[in-house]
C-alpha cells in the first residue's frame, strides 16, 4: 500500500477538500454566541476569584489588610504568601524550555508592577473585586529600573527560545573596507503587549484528585502536564479544555501564576473557581514583546551588491528571567551577503518577562532591516525594489543551504504589479493627493521560518461512511478547525461533510503547540498520516478479500476518494468503505499518524515562507498626521489549504504591521515602573478606520521538502515586511527617516 | 434594599433578584442569566466586545449598571437568529470571513445591526469603517467586517423592498 502515500520527496496529491476557500466550520457557532470560551463556563457552585496586583515595580509587600477583605460580604477566602498551600513544582524553576518563572505567591517579593500579590475568592465577581481592593497593600519599594539605559546590560546565553545570541560568517570589517558605500541605521522598537481580545481566564474544578480546567491554551498537552506537576497528580487526572481561544498571539502558550492560584483556590474552597484577568492586568504577568534598540551597518559595492551586513540589537528582559527578542536574527536568512554578523545584548528592567509575541524577533528585526535596506538603496540612487532584487539570495545567507522553495521573486513581481509600483519617483516628497497630502510609497520583504513541532492524531472510519479525526489541535482564530478538517477529509478519502474533527481537549492525542506558524503543517501532517493509515488498513481488508472488486489490487494500489476505494489502475473497480467494513464484520477501523519534520530534509534545506509588502501612506503636510491608505502584500507559503482563511491571516498580520508602525507603544513610567497606558484608550491598536485598504495575494509555490503535504505557514509572516514598508513610505512622503517605532507625528516635525 | 430588576432579553422576560447595586448589565447577562455570548474584553467601554442593543440602541453593556436599565428591552447575539435561520448580518459575517478568533464577533455583529438601523452609513465603506470603529478586532478582520456590513445592509434593504 506504499503507493497510497507517495514517497516523502514526492508531492502528495490531495483530494478535493484542501485548496478550497471554504467558510469556517465554526462560523455559525461564532456568529451566534454559541462558541464557548473559558470564561463562559459556569459550573454549579461557582465562586469567583480576583487577584490584587502590585502598584510598585520593585521591593516587598509589607502589609495586606486581609481582615478588611475577609469581612466584606461574600468574600470566602483570601490567599497570600502567608497561607498559600505548597505546590509540587517551584514557580521560579525552569522545568522545560517553555517554562517561564512566574509568581504564585511564593514570597512577598515584588519584581514588576502588575505582579499578582494576593487572590480573593468570593460568591460574586463584584464581592471578589471589592475584596481585592480592600487589601490596600503597602510596600517597601525600591527605585524602578526602566528603559535601555536604566537597566543592567549583560551578554545573554541565548535569545528567543534557545537560539545563539551571536552569529558571524565571513569578515564584515573587510566587507565594509571593500564597500563603495556604508550606511548606518538606528531603530528603536517599544514594549508591546499581546492584548488578545479575550482576557486570560480559567475555570478550575476539582473532583477528588481529578482536575478539570477550562483555559485557553496554545499548547494543550504541555499545559496539562504542567498542571499535573504543580498539583502532584498524574497527567491523566487532569482534563484541560480549550475549544476556542479568543486570540493568543503567543501569550496563551505558557503557564502563569494566577492560573495556578485559581486551581489552588478551587481546592481550598472545595468549589469550582473562575478567574478572568482584567484588561489592565494584561500588561503585567502575561508576557510581552520586549523593546529593542537596533544598529545596522550595510556595506554596498558600486553594483549595488551587499559586501557586508551587521545587525546588533539590545533587547530588554526582566530582572529574573531571560527572553530576549531575537531581533538581529531577522538578518540571517534574507539578503545575499559575503559577510554577515549579528549580536545581541540583554538589558534587565523591572517589567514582567517578555515572551513570544506574533513573529518574535522577526517583527522587530524585519522593521530594522527593511528600513536599513531602504536607506542604502536611497543613498545609491536605486529603486528600493531593484536593490532588493540585486541582493536576492539563491541560498540561505547564514547556512549556505538551498531553500526548500522560494518564490520571493514572484512575490515581488505580483505585489509590485497589484500595487502599481512602476514609475515611483526615486526622491522623497514628490507625490501629493487631490487633498494636498504628501504621498509616499515603500516596500518591505516579508519572511518567516517554516518550523514543525510534533503531533499525533487518531482517525476512525465508520461503517456508515463517516470519518472521525481526533487531535488536541488549537482553534485560536487561524481557522484550524476548518483547515485541519479539510486535510482530514483528504487523508480519509471522504467528502468534508462526512468528517467530524474533534479538537481542543487534552483527552485527545497531542496536537502539538499552536505557535511558530507551524500548527497546520504539524497537526495537518499527523492528521493526513492518520487518515492514510486508516485507509491503508481498509485497503488491506479489501485487496485480500475475494468478494471485493479490489481483490488482488495490492500491487497496483488503491486510492480512497469520496468514501470509496478505487483501484489505482482502473477507476471503474471500486467499493464503498462501509461495504468493506460490513463484510469484514467491523463497525469501524482506526488509524494513527504522527507529524514531524523529516530530519534529513531539515539537515539539507533552509525552510521559509516569503512575501513582499507595498505600502502607500498619506501625510498631512501641516499636521504630519500619518495614514496608511493602501497596503498590498503577495506571499508564497507552500501549499495553501484554505485561501480564504490564509488571506485573513495575512491581512490580519499586515494590520499588525500597521499597528507596529504607527500605534502600539507600552509606556512604563520611569519613576514607578507602572505601565501608564494599560488599557485600550492609551495602548492603541488599529480600529477599522485605520486599515482602509489591505489586500493579500497568494503566490503559488510547490515545496517538496517542508513536509509531505508541502505546507509552510501564514500566521506570522504578514507582520514582517509591513512595518518596514510603512516606515519607508513615510520617508518617501516626507523625506524623514523614522528612528523609532511607532512613528509619531513629532518624529516628522523637523 | 434593591428592588427586583425586570429585563426583557431577546423577547423573554426575566425577574432578576439583585442584592447588590454593583453588577453591570454585562455581568448580569453573563453570570446571572447565562447569556455568555456577549463578551467582556476590557470592562471599561473601550473595545466594544460587550455591545448589545438596549431598546434598539447599541450600548456597551460593561458601562451600563444593570439597575439603570430596569424595564428595558435588551437584544443580545443569542437573540438575532430566528428559528435556526441566521440574521443577514450573521450570515454576511460568515460569508465574508469577518472574524477569526470570534471573541469580538458578537459585539461587532450587534454594532453592525445597530449601525445599519441607524441608517447613517449606507453603502459608503469609509462611513462603515468609521461607524464600526468602536469595536476592536485584535485579529484585525477589518476588511471582512466592512464587506460584511455592506453586504448585510444590501440584503436587509432588499428584504424590506420585497416585504412591501
Amino acid at each position: 500500500m506504499a503507493d497510497i502515500i507517495p514517497t516523502p520527496t514526492g508531492h502528495v496529491r490531495l483530494g478535493s477538500n484542501a485548496g478550497q476557500p471554504l467558510t469556517r466550520r465554526d462560523g455559525v457557532l461564532k456568529v451566534t454566541g454559541a462558541a464557548t470560551y473559558a470564561a463562559d463556563n459556569r459550573p454549579d457552585g461557582l465562586a469567583y476569584a480576583v487577584f490584587a496586583h502590585s502598584s510598585v515595580a520593585r521591593g516587598r509587600v509589607t502589609s495586606l489588610d486581609v481582615d478588611a477583605a475577609k469581612v466584606h460580604p461574600g468574600v470566602i477566602e483570601v490567599i497570600t504568601p502567608a497561607n498559600r498551600p505548597p505546590l509540587g513544582r517551584d514557580p521560579d524553576g525552569k522545568a522545560h524550555m517553555f517554562s517561564w518563572r512566574t509568581e504564585a505567591l511564593q514570597n512577598d517579593t515584588v519584581r514588576y508592577a502588575g505582579q499578582p500579590i494576593a487572590l480573593v475568592v468570593a460568591e460574586t465577581l463584584e464581592a471578589a473585586t471589592e475584596g481585592a481592593r480592600l487589601l490596600a497593600p503597602r510596600y517597601a519599594a525600591e527605585p524602578a529600573r526602566i528603559g535601555f539605559d536604566a537597566g543592567e546590560a549583560y551578554d545573554p546565553p541565548a535569545v528567543g527560545i534557545g537560539s545563539p545570541p551571536n552569529f558571524a560568517k565571513g569578515d564584515v570589517e573587510a566587507g565594509f573596507a571593500a564597500a563603495d558605500q556604508v550606511t548606518e541605521t538606528r531603530i528603536e522598537t517599544p514594549l508591546q503587549y499581546h492584548n488578545a481580545l479575550e482576557p486570560h481566564a480559567i475555570v478550575a474544578a476539582w473532583d477528588g484528585d481529578r482536575l478539570t480546567v477550562d483555559v485557553p491554551s496554545q499548547a494543550i498537552a504541555m499545559a496539562r502536564n504542567d498542571f499535573a506537576a504543580y498539583f502532584e497528580v498524574p497527567p491523566e487526572n487532569v482534563t484541560l479544555r480549550s475549544p476556542f481561544i479568543g486570540g493568543g498571539f503567543g501569550s496563551k502558550a505558557i503557564l502563569n501564576g494566577p492560573q495556578l492560584l485559581c486551581v489552588l483556590a478551587a481546592r481550598m474552597v472545595g468549589r469550582p473557581v473562575k478567574l478572568a484577568v482584567t484588561r489592565q492586568q494584561m500588561f503585567g504577568h502575561l508576557g510581552h514583546r520586549g523593546a529593542t534598540r537596533q544598529h545596522l551597518r550595510l556595506g554596498v559595492d558600486g553594483e549595488g551588491h551587499l559586501t557586508a551586513l551587521e545587525h546588533n540589537a539590545i533587547s530588554t528582559t526582566s530582572s529574573f528571567d531571560d527572553f530576549l527578542e531575537p531581533a538581529a536574527n531577522a538578518s540571517h536568512n534574507l539578503y545575499a551577503t559575503p559577510a554577515l554578523k549579528t549580536h545581541h545584548t540583554g538589558v534587565r528592567v523591572d517589567t514582567g518577562t517578555p515572551g513570544p509575541m506574533r513573529a518574535p524577533g522577526e517583527a522587530s528585526g524585519s522593521a530594522g532591516l527593511e528600513c536599513a535596506m531602504d536607506e542604502a538603496a536611497a543613498a545609491l540612487g536605486l529603486d528600493p525594489l531593484e536593490f532588493r532584487l540585486r541582493n536576492y539570495s539563491e541560498t540561505d545567507p547564514a547556512s549556505g543551504k538551498p531553500f526548500s522553495s522560494k518564490a520571493l521573486r514572484e512575490c515581488y513581481a505580483e505585489g509590485a504589479s497589484r500595487f502599481g509600483w512602476a514609475g515611483r519617483p526615486l526622491a522623497p516628497r514628490q507625490m501629493r493627493d487631490e487633498a494636498g497630502c504628501l504621498v509616499g510609497w515603500g516596500v518591505g520583504t516579508a519572511m518567516f521560518p517554516a518550523p514543525m513541532f510534533q503531533a499525533k492524531a487518531r482517525a476512525t472510519l465508520a461503517r456508515d461512511g463517516t470519518g472521525l479525526m481526533e487531535i488536541a489541535a488549537v482553534e485560536m482564530g487561524q481557522g484550524a478547525l476548518t483547515a485541519l478538517a479539510q486535510i482530514a477529509a483528504d487523508g480519509l478519502g471522504l467528502d468534508g461533510d462526512k468528517v467530524e474533527l474533534r479538537a481542543g481537549s487534552s483527552e485527545l492525542p497531542d496536537g502539538g503547540i499552536a505557535g511558530g506558524s507551524g500548527h497546520t503543517a504539524t497537526a495537518g501532517s499527523a492528521i493526513f498520516a492518520a487518515g492514510s493509515d486508516a485507509v491503508r488498513k481498509l485497503a488491506e481488508l479489501a485487496t485480500r478479500d475475494e468478494a471485493s472488486p479490489l481483490f488482488g489490487a495490492g500491487n497496483a494500489g488503491v486510492v480512497g476518494r469520496a468514501g470509496r476505494l478505487h483501484r489505482a489502475d482502473d477507476e471503474r473497480r471500486s467499493e464503498a468503505y462501509g461495504d468493506i467494513l460490513q463484510r469484514a464484520g467491523l463497525s469501524h477501523i482506526e488509524g494513527e499518524g504522527a507529524g514531524a519534520r523529516d530530519p534529513a530534509d531539515a539537515a539539507e534545506y533552509a525552510m521559509f515562507s516569503h512575501g513582499a509588502v507595498f505600502a502607500e501612506v498619506k501625510v498631512d503636510p501641516d499636521l504630519y498626521q500619518i495614514r496608511v491608505s493602501r497596503l498590498v502584500g503577495a506571499f508564497a507559503a507552500g501549499r495553501i489549504i484554505n485561501p480564504r482563511l490564509a488571506k485573513s491571516q495575512l491581512t490580519g498580520g499586515m494590520i499588525w504591521g500597521i499597528s507596529f508602525a504607527l500605534h502600539e507603544d507600552a509606556i512604563h513610567d520611569p519613576r514607578t515602573g507602572r505601565p501608564m497606558n494599560a488599557d485600550f484608550a492609551g495602548y492603541h491598536v488599529p480600529v477599522n478606520a485605520d486599515a482602509p485598504s489591505v489586500e493579500a495575494f497568494l503566490v503559488e509555490e510547490v515545496d517538496r521538502h517542508v513536509n509531505a503535504l508541502g505546507i509552510k505557514g501564514v500566521g506570522e509572516i504578514g507582520v514582517t515586511g509591513s512595518a518596514g514598508a510603512i516606515a519607508n513610505a513615510v520617508w518617501h512622503a516626507t523625506g524623514v527617516r523614522p528612528n523609532r517605532f511607532p512613528i509619531r507625528i513629532e518624529a516628522l516635525l523637523h | 434594599m434593591i428592588p427586583n430588576l425586570t429585563l426583557t432579553v431577546n423577547g423573554d422576560r426575566h425577574e432578576v433578584h439583585l442584592d447588590d447595586a454593583r453588577p453591570t448589565l454585562l455581568d448580569v447577562l453573563r453570570e446571572r442569566l447565562g447569556l455568555t455570548g456577549t463578551k467582556k474584553g476590557c470592562d471599561r467601554g473601550q473595545c466594544g466586545a460587550c455591545t448589545v442593543l438596549v431598546d434598539g440602541r447599541r450600548v456597551n453593556s460593561c458601562l451600563t449598571l444593570a439597575i439603570s436599565v430596569d424595564g428595558a428591552e435588551v437584544t443580545t447575539i443569542e437573540g438575532l437568529a430566528r428559528g435556526g435561520t441566521l440574521h443577514p448580518v450573521q450570515a454576511a459575517f460568515v460569508e465574508n470571513d469577518a472574524f477569526q478568533c470570534g471573541f469580538c464577533t458578537p459585539g461587532q455583529i450587534m454594532s453592525a445591526v445597530g449601525l445599519i438601523a441607524e441608517g447613517e452609513a449606507g453603502d459608503d465603506a469609509e462611513r462603515i469603517r468609521e461607524g464600526m470603529s468602536g469595536n476592536l478586532c485584535r485579529c484585525a478582520a477589518y476588511p471582512g467586517i466592512t464587506e460584511a456590513v455592506r453586504d448585510a445592509r444590501q440584503r436587509l434593504a432588499q428584504n424590506e423592498r420585497e416585504s412591501v
